[in-house]
């Protein structure tokens, strides 16, 4: 008998209940509905968020693109709708959000270290354990800033990966970014896309990125989600499977090109028909 | 040059001072109504460091102390608390606005009727006053905190009292220490006119009032001065203290 079976044996065993290694989707999404005094956002929508991997949102201004990450992160409340982490809901699990606006994200009164220990502090960890935690992702992302600077007293550049390492801390199940780096320079830019590319290849955290800039979301993510306009629809989740560490490289090669070719025709689509 | 840009604010006292001698010198006002800088000077001088005039200003700080204390102890936590809800501030934001227009002076014969004619009708009209200024700024301040900071402690799980606590608060401070400013201003200018009129025997009110019906001009005009530098040191006492614990108001 025993060897009749042995796939699903196989089946049991590791891959499957490895966390990184499942393919069941992390978040599901089912019937959303969000509607704001002038306009439907959503409309009984459905969605998948798969397991481990950076997918980004992008779609036509107002379409509901933070909205939507809003919801799953529960800044606010959806009118109705489902959404279930691994089948929990998100007051069950560990999640780490970033805002847009780093300068009113963080808190002033606080110098850096302690913004980022301060989601360890709510969480109630003695404060040693706090040190050692701030002092080990320090570590593990190689970051060269002074820590004992209140935020005011840095670079935006350095503030918003303040602000990314205070979402890392408590070592979420699942990280959201709310155009992270629109308020940045070029080059500082630049520079946060590989900091959070590295972070990803590190933690392999399931990341959600909501970008305004489609060159930002081809390049950095695994499935860019392209949304309609309100009431939005998943137009098409789009795979991009170029190896990481991508480089400066990967935005003239052609699988880069075509892909972003194509995000760019449905995006024109779906704006036109507004 | 730069190095000279400090003494700036030196230029108008020393243009104020010219002008004054000169007006004396040429007997442009009756000296009797007008004494010269010097005699001023003197007496000032003369009051603070061996005269009466000392020791009012000491009271007339006690006062404005005790008043502005006694408001901070009110009006701090009950403007955190109605500012913690918009809904609750706007169902007496009308009583605040009006009791707030209304002249403290207006409130002395009313308090003098409830506390007699001592110490405890000055201080508690000063503290009436101060207190909804300082109120109504606490309130405001705990009321604009930015909406992303308070949402930021919400995602990472602070209760609502720890949002209060960690986040509210703070960022109604640098609002705080305008209304404790002005409270301060208002204290002082209430335990002055009160010390004029309502059967005091001391403070600098009493100073200015008495000098003039004695027609010491020199001793008059000192104790106004007096009162300005009062003014002025406890508004920089309260910047500095700003500066120090709330470094990152303005930022």
């Amino acid at each position: 008998m025993a060897r009749v079976q042995p796939a699903e044996t196989v089946d049991l065993a590791s891959p499957v209940h490895d966390p990184l290694q499942r393919t069941a989707p992390h978040v599901t999404i089912r019937g959303l509905s969000k509607r704001f005094s002038d306009a439907t956002i959503y409309d009984n929508f459905d969605f998948d968020i798969p397991r481990g991997k950076l997918i980004s949102v992008f779609g036509p201004n107002g379409c509901g693109k933070s909205t939507l990450i809003n919801m799953i992160a529960g800044l606010f409340p959806p009118d109705a709708g489902e959404i279930l982490f691994d089948g929990q809901p998100l007051s069950r699990i560990k999640f780490g959000y970033v805002f847009q606006n780093y300068r009113e994200a963080m808190f002033p009164w606080l110098r850096a270290f302690d913004n980022i220990a301060y989601p360890l502090k709510v969480m109630g960890l003695p404060k040693a354990e706090r040190i050692r935690r701030v002092e080990k992702i320090v570590a593990n992302l190689n970051v060269k800033i002074d820590l004992k600077l209140y935020p005011y007293q840095m670079s935006g550049g350095q503030q918003q990966l303040v602000s990314i390492m205070r979402a890392l801390v408590v070592e979420p199940e699942i990280l959201f970014l709310d155009e992270p780096f629109s308020a940045l320079d070029y080059e500082m830019t630049l520079f946060m896309r590989e900091q959070l590319q590295r972070i990803f290849v590190d933690t392999a955290t399931t990341t959600v990125l909501v970008s305004h800039d489609l060159e930002e979301a081809v390049y950095l993510s695994d499935r860019i989600l392209l949304l309609s306009r309100h009431p939005a629809r998943a137009v098409e989740f789009v795979p991009y499977d170029a190896p990481r560490p991508r480089t400066l490289k990967t935005l003239s090669e052609p699988e880069f090109i075509s892909t972003k070719a194509h995000c760019l025709d449905i995006f024109q689509r779906e704006v036109r028909k507004g | 040059m730069k190095r000279f840009e400090v003494l700036l604010p030196l230029v108008g006292v020393a243009v104020l001072l010219l002008i004054w001698s000169l007006t004396v010198w040429a007997r442009l006002v009756d000296p009797v109504l007008l004494p010269s800088p010097m005699s001023t000077f003197e007496a000032m001088w003369t009051g603070m460091a061996s005269g009466k005039l000392g020791v009012d200003f000491l009271k007339t700080v006690e006062r404005t102390v005790y008043s502005t204390a006694i408001a901070a102890v009110i009006a701090i936590p009950l403007g955190v608390l109605l500012g913690s809800s918009e809904k609750l501030y706007r169902s007496v934001e009308f009583l605040i606005d009006f009791f707030r227009s209304t002249p403290a002076s207006a409130m002395f014969p009313l308090f003098l009727v409830l506390f007699g004619v001592g110490d405890r009708t000055k201080i508690s009209v000063a503290a009436f006053g101060a207190a909804l200024v300082i109120l109504f700024n606490v309130a405001y301040g705990v009321m604009n905190a930015r909406k992303t900071r308070i949402l930021a402690a919400r995602v990472m799980g602070a209760s609502r009292i720890r949002v209060l606590w960690d986040v509210m608060l703070l960022e109604s401070l640098p609002q705080t220490f305008v209304g404790l400013r002005n409270g301060v201003s208002l204290a002082l200018v209430i335990v002055v006119v009160a010390e004029m009129f309502i059967g005091s025997t001391d403070g600098l009110g009493q100073r200015v009032f008495e000098a003039q019906q004695l027609f010491d001009m020199p001793a008059m005009y000192a104790a106004i001065f007096a009162a300005g530098a009062l003014g002025y040191g406890l508004n920089l006492l309260f910047l500095t203290i700003e500066r120090r614990f709330v470094h990152w108001s303005g930022r």
